[in-house]
């Protein structure tokens, strides 16, 4: 079942950039693209415990700033090591201003 | 009574792992200064061009001291080609292998991928396995029993890092490894640190080095000449000092098990050939506080956060004379470790505990 919660303001997310949003004990990540699209994973990397929103977006990539673990955040795919796990995404919807996501 | 000290026990498998786990030093918070994001997103951006600018000036001095070796063989003059030749294989593939690793020297994925497998071929690294001790080297820097790249364990072997500099003893711990490797075989310290899906790739790594060494071996025997040899796996001995000079310094004498970089790291100001040799990692407490920022960028976070840290070494010299005496007091007394001092404008070691508000608990 769908469960849409507000995640932050459009403009709280720089383009090309990443942002951390917790909620309910957990945390997670959101990414505006470079296109100007919204994405939302998981805020913990898959390798170890690593806020991903402290690492870099380039492109459709998420480089965790521990190991420089990388992923795709379209998708959640790990691109190599070390790196093994997917990381779980997040519908995102944009509404009168603000970035939701669907947590359900 | 008398009481003996506990021996350190540098296995990955071992006592000192377990309490390592135990008592939180495995996988915990480390300390970072604090850095405006803005700033930081600065510092971590990628760019092809230092790299590329780089590596084309590697790969000309590269191969035109190989071909002084060849042109100036059987003669003196071959010596001062060997003495460049040497250090550009031996040495800075280190720093090479070390910045592709972590993805951060180039902005294009492949190009990373590219130098850092020649690299790890030129230093006789399984390239599999040494990119994930080196993220173990990052998640429990000089974390006792945790750690898998802690160059000189305590109490020092003084005859085996002077020996280091010959290259005569990573080379015979190389090579015998990439042969077991090759072999199917791993460590239960590799497989420590590898997971199970990379077995299989490790294994494959090391059977092409071998690959590569076996044609060397039969190109030099069909010419009856020792210049292939010179050129491929005995720069590992020959060049290796440069990398063991700086390399060494990096966390030698300092304190182990503490989540704090600035206590157990060392940033050392160099010349520029160093530096060129080295990518910038005398930078080492910053490259370890922020394995995000590349080579080309450590010199201006340099800059950004050094009021917070411990005052660097002005040079080589200086560092290894500081050094020194600790290494030969570790001799007798292996808790013995040199402090690093942090300037009154750093934030204390372990923050948090300068923080707590204690006019509570002395009024009860």
């Amino acid at each position: 079942m769908a469960d849409w919660v507000e995640a932050c303001a459009v403009d709280d997310v720089d383009e090309e950039d990443v942002i951390r949003f917790d909620h309910g004990g957990r945390t997670f990540a959101i990414y505006r693209s470079p296109d100007d699209e919204f994405f939302a994973t998981d805020g913990f990397c898959t390798h170890e415990q690593a806020h991903l929103a402290d690492g870099l977006v380039m492109d459709d990539i998420i480089e965790c700033p521990k190991h420089n673990g990388r992923f795709n955040y379209k998708t959640g795919q790990a691109k190599g090591a070390p790196v093994c796990v997917n990381l779980k995404t997040y519908p995102v919807k944009v509404e009168a201003g603000k970035v939701m996501i669907d947590i359900g | 009574m008398t009481t003996t000290a506990k021996k350190r026990d540098y296995s990955l498998v071992g006592e000192s792992t377990r309490l390592a786990i135990e008592t939180g030093l495995a996988s915990a918070e480390w300390y970072h200064t604090d850095v405006p994001r803005k700033t930081m997103k600065e510092l971590m951006q990628r760019s092809d061009g230092p790299a590329i600018r780089d590596t084309i000036i590697w790969i000309v001095a590269i191969l035109g001291s190989a071909a002084g070796i060849i042109w100036f063989w059987g003669t003196w003059w071959v010596v001062p080609f060997l003495f460049v030749y040497g250090v550009l294989y031996g040495s800075s593939s280190d720093s090479r292998w070390h910045e592709c690793g972590h993805g951060t020297a180039f902005r294009t994925r492949w190009m990373s991928d590219v130098v850092y497998h020649i690299a790890s071929f030129m230093l006789m690294r399984n390239p599999v396995q040494w990119r994930w001790s080196h993220a173990r080297h990052h998640t429990d820097t000089i974390i006792v029993g945790r750690d898998a790249e802690i160059a000189v364990m305590r109490p020092p072997d003084l005859i085996k890092a002077a020996l280091a500099f010959t290259g005569i003893l990573d080379f015979r711990y190389s090579l015998p490894t990439l042969v077991r490797q090759a072999f199917g075989k791993l460590s239960d310290d590799e497989k420590s640190y590898i997971p199970e899906m990379e077995y299989g790739k490790a294994v494959v790594a090391a059977r092409w080095h071998m690959v590569v060494y076996a044609a060397t071996i039969a190109v030099a025997i069909a010419l009856g000449s020792w210049i292939p040899l010179v050129l491929i796996g005995l720069p590992r001995l020959y060049g290796t000092w440069h990398m063991v000079m700086t390399g060494l310094l990096q966390h030698i004498g300092l304190a182990d098990n503490v989540t704090d970089h600035r206590l157990n790291t060392r940033t050392v100001y160099m010349n520029p050939i160093s530096r060129f040799i080295y990518w910038n990692m005398n930078y080492h407490v910053e490259h370890h506080m922020f394995p995000m920022v590349p080579y080309h960028a450590l010199p201006k976070l340099h800059e950004l956060i050094k009021h917070d840290l411990p005052e660097p070494n002005p040079s080589i010299w200086h560092a290894y004379r500081e050094v020194w005496p600790v290494l030969l007091r570790q001799l007798k007394y292996e808790d013995y470790y040199l402090k690093r001092e942090l300037p009154p404008t750093a934030k204390p070691y372990r923050g948090e505990f300068h923080e707590v508000d204690m006019t509570a608990a002395a009024a009860e």
